[in-house]
């Protein structure tokens, strides 16, 4: 199936203008990432995975497991636009009681959330194991499993990468968010994990590099999925932290930083209204 | 299946594994390296297409099954004691639990017997760290006999558990007409004197104990906490109750585990005079276990003056 480019820019830019809307709404969040990978998110959703709504818990579904779960305001605008919640939930992060925290729950959203995560690393193993048991059980879904670049330090991530190559886990998709920064700094400077794709290729995985916002590279890599059926495949995915909002690009500030109401203005400026798409409407607080 | 009394624990593990598997299609099994170790070795002998090897990688391998349940399977992860709950906890906190993926995690080499490995390989904090993941588990059996029913019980219950089982032989224990229930305690031996309860191997030795206290006049009531987590508070309750004096027995630290299971529910709902025998807040070493039994106090004698002092404690209670 052909995909259609404006339409999954659109879709990434509203999941920008919702990301920002919603950590600004919260009071607090993790806005860098999120906007980095809006394209991702957008693909994903929009084109790459086979996913109904209606039918959340098909044993067949493809499914993305979120490691880096701070960015899950991207996967919950995603969520959103494609019919899992409604809109104007997203109003509702981080608040007590919503059914999108700040990181990811699979307990207070079931069925949606394929998988609790935050501590890094640790979405790798279960994506591989909700892959394998695809396999095991007879069941058509491939799994997408998202990571930052600084998630590489942990050697969680390495394990997997050895079994998943090892059980020759096919039908499993790792896609790093490559940025090159962390809370710290560069990743270069902490502890730098190039050559990335070489990693990956010498631990036995089919590695892809593109621009990770360039909508047909990143559908082209992400749809890619049936080549080598015994191989499991990794997409690096080049990408920049807050991409789509100039001065919060390439800054390690904004991995955890919620925008002033000004900030907000201006990056909702900067992004730009999107064809197609409504903001989700933030109801005022009744005042007591 | 019979046991005899020369059959290590993890073996009525090993076995029920089989047996449970060949019932439901769905079981699967994980191990880091130590399929033999932990008898796991013998489902992988019967069922290899549902045996995943994942290599010396802890983390991955909670993690792993944590997918696998997620996605319908009911998976048995397996290595030692030391090297899921302290080495992967974050993956059985977060992955495991607070997915509440019915992931079943089954470690031999827990407690002191393990032997000359000494204190690297020695878990005597594992059953308190399980107890303190919400939603977790906790089962310790008592003999290759109860570890069968225990692992079968296991595969039936849908959610997260955690199991020691132990690597020595021990008495297959008589444990009259009760049958194993997850979470019900079973009274071994009957007594208004004082309570022993106990779990793991050290059931064993609180039933001598009992013998030797009838000696001296003292009606010796001997449970098997066999499930940690929940705790059979009712049983716990009516015996602090009744016998006026309770004693924890357990080869495991006397901090968090079964002590602290039962002082922290006596404290508030039947405050009454609890000993504990156990490991005391320290590393082991390296030594046979018969040896490491004695040096660090998980014997006959000590079970018998812990009760000598909790019933000279014996107050008259009254529920809060």
């Amino acid at each position: 199936m052909q995909h259609n480019k404006e339409d999954l820019q659109n879709f990434a830019n509203q999941i920008r203008r919702d990301v920002i809307r919603m950590i600004r709404h919260a009071g607090s969040g993790h806005p860098g990432g999120a906007l980095g990978a809006a394209e991702l998110f957008a693909v994903l959703y929009g084109h790459a995975m086979e996913h109904d709504p209606q039918a959340p818990e098909d044993p067949h579904r493809d499914r993305l497991v979120l490691s880096n779960g701070h960015i899950c305001a991207a996967l919950y605008s995603a969520l959103a636009r494609t019919g899992y919640l409604p809109v104007e939930e997203l109003a509702t992060l981080r608040q007590l009681g919503s059914r999108l925290p700040g990181h990811p729950s699979r307990t207070k959203f079931p069925a949606v959330i394929e998988n609790s995560s935050g501590p890094l690393g640790q979405g790798v193993p279960v994506a591989k194991g909700i892959a394998q048991a695809n396999l095991q059980l007879g069941f058509s879904g491939h799994v997408y499993c998202l990571v930052g670049d600084g998630e590489m330090h942990e050697g969680i991530v390495w394990e997997s990468l050895l079994s998943a190559a090892q059980h020759r886990v096919g039908n499993l998709t790792l896609i790093v968010s490559y940025n090159d920064l962390q809370i710290d700094g560069r990743v270069s400077e902490i502890k730098e994990i190039q050559p990335l794709g070489e990693k990956l290729r010498a631990f036995r995985w089919d590695v892809t590099e593109i621009d990770g916002h360039d909508i047909d590279a990143v559908t082209n890599a992400l749809v890619n999925r049936r080549a080598k059926p015994n191989q499991p495949k990794a997409v690096v995915a080049n990408t920049v932290m807050g991409k789509g909002v100039p001065f919060m690009e390439n800054l390690a500030k904004w991995h955890g930083t919620c925008p002033t109401e000004d900030e907000a203005t201006e990056a909702l400026e900067a992004i730009g209204t999107v064809p197609g798409y409504q903001d989700f409407t933030i109801m005022e607080k009744a005042e007591a | 299946m019979i046991f005899r009394d020369s059959t290590p624990i993890r073996d009525g593990f090993g076995r029920a594994l089989v047996d449970a598997a060949a019932r439901r299609p769905e079981i699967v099994a994980l191990t880091a390296d130590l399929s033999e170790p932990t008898r796991v070795h013998w489902f992988a002998a019967e069922f290899p297409n549902r045996f995943y090897q994942m290599g010396i990688s802890e983390n991955d391998m909670i993690g792993t099954a944590a997918g696998m349940a997620l996605n319908g399977l009911i998976p048995f992860a397996t290595t030692f004691a030391v090297f899921a709950v302290s080495l992967a906890h974050q993956a059985i906190r977060l992955s495991v639990a607070y997915n509440e993926a019915n992931v079943k995690i089954v470690c031999s080499h827990g407690g002191i017997t393990v032997g000359g490995d000494g204190a690297t390989h020695q878990a005597f904090e594992d059953l308190a760290l399980m107890r303190l993941v919400p939603g977790m588990t906790v089962v310790c059996p008592c003999d290759a006999k109860e570890a069968y029913d225990a692992t079968i019980a296991i595969a039936d219950y849908e959610g997260p558990v955690y199991m020691r089982v132990g690597r020595i032989a021990g008495p297959i224990i008589d444990q009259g007409r009760s049958s194993f229930e997850l979470g019900k305690a079973r009274i071994v031996r009957a007594g208004d004197d004082v309570a022993l309860l106990a779990n793991g191997i050290m059931l064993a030795y609180a039933l001598e104990a009992a013998e030797l206290l009838e000696q001296e006049g003292v009606q010796a009531r001997v449970i098997n906490l066999h499930t940690l987590k929940p705790l059979d508070e009712d049983t716990v309750l009516a015996a602090a109750h009744e016998c006026g004096a309770v004693v924890t027995v357990e080869e495991h630290s006397v901090l968090g585990g079964l002590r602290g299971a039962v002082a922290e529910l006596l404290s508030a709902r039947c405050p009454t005079a609890v000993e504990g025998v156990g490991v005391n807040d320290t590393f082991g070493e390296a030594g046979e276990p018969e040896e490491m039994l004695v040096k660090y106090g998980l014997t006959v004698d000590q079970i018998l003056a812990a009760a000598r002092r909790a019933v000279s404690r014996r107050s008259v209670v009254t529920e809060a």
